[in-house]
């Protein structure tokens, strides 16, 4: 399957990784979309599924980040990872491939920070929406002493809640159609 | 229900008792908790509701679906901090009095999960008034843990 994979992309280094459970390879960050492309496309290869992507903090190493994902068709299965430099990584989105990518993306985004470009809704997944920094990286502090969020209820005094009475009865009274 | 009584006169059929142990043993004999589970401590938390223990013979058993008709609220499991607003919401949703029981060692203070997610107690966010040990506690524990609520309501002011 990699030597079919790398007879229609002689132009892209692919190694094929150690595995034991199932084809692994690694390819350069700017051919990622080319090969995902091909995989999907090619009735060989036919990766129709895209089952997870997921994330590999290798801090303090370099390349620091690896993302991983996990593809299927209906006869076999193929690991692809790409390697990224440095403390703000991005690469470019597969939603326009697989669409399920976009939650998925947006969950390794949330939990490792690595952005990937052009894909439009990069909102927390996971955590909290107002929450700072990326909590699966490697330093980032394991034990947190973090007062958690939530909201108090609103008080009201009666006299507040006669003004409120009083606003909308007159604001009822000048809509127009009354 | 002698024990609660004043004054019990076998002759009359009067009970004389002040309102204060009225209000109380209306209160403790009637706790509907809400159904607030969070992980593996409500399958404790039914197997306690259900047949087997049957909290109904401490007047507890209706659990039900909406805050505004419970005065217990037994948070069973570990609470993250996304879940953590959620939680005080329903609390602030019940009606007084009312009471928390925070059942399990991740409720009370983290349990093994002392990490970025999870509140360590929920006693940060909610008043807590009665903390059953144990991961998960077993049902018998769950039951002396409302028995000691009772206990404390008993001896409440009304």
């Amino acid at each position: 399957m990699i030597e079919t994979l790398r007879a229609l992309m002689p132009n892209v280094a692919i190694e094929s990784g150690p595995s034991t459970d199932q084809p692994s390879i690694r390819i350069p960050v700017d051919a990622l979309v080319g090969v995902a492309q091909t995989l999907r496309d090619r009735p060989e290869l036919a990766f129709v599924l895209l089952v997870d992507v997921t994330a590999v903090d290798w801090w303090p190493r370099e390349p620091r980040f690896e993302v991983v994902y996990h593809l299927a068709s209906m006869t076999q299965r193929l690991r692809m990872t790409v390697q990224l430099e440095g403390q703000n990584a991005r690469l470019p989105t597969l939603q326009n491939v697989w669409p399920a990518a976009c939650w998925l993306e947006r969950e390794v985004w949330d939990m490792f920070g690595v952005v990937f470009e052009e894909h439009g809704d990069l909102r927390r997944l996971l955590m909290p929406e107002d929450w700072e920094g990326h909590p699966l990286r490697k330093d980032f502090p394991v034990q947190i002493r973090l007062k958690p969020r939530y909201a108090e209820p609103l008080q009201v005094t009666e006299e507040e809640f006669r003004a409120n009475l009083a606003r909308d009865k007159a604001a009822r009274a000048d809509a127009p159609g009354r | 229900m002698e024990s609660t009584l004043n004054h019990y006169d076998p002759e009359l059929p009067v009970l004389t008792t002040s309102v204060d142990k009225m209000v109380q043993w209306a209160r403790r004999s009637s706790i509907w908790p809400v159904t607030f589970g969070l992980a593996c401590c409500a399958i404790e938390m039914m197997a306690m509701s259900c047949s087997r223990y049957d909290i109904a013979r401490f007047g507890a058993e209706v659990f039900r679906g909406s805050p505004r008709q419970s005065d217990l609220m037994i948070v069973a499991g570990r609470l993250s901090r996304k879940m953590a607003p959620a939680l005080r919401r329903v609390y602030d949703q019940m009606p007084e009095p009312k009471w928390v029981i925070s059942m399990g060692a991740c409720a009370s203070i983290g349990g093994v999960f002392d990490n970025y997610a999870l509140v360590q107690g929920v006693d940060q966010i909610v008043p807590v008034d009665v903390y059953v040990p144990g991961c998960p506690p077993r049902p018998e524990s769950l039951i002396y843990g409302i028995v000691q609520l009772q206990k404390k309501i008993a001896s409440q002011r009304a």
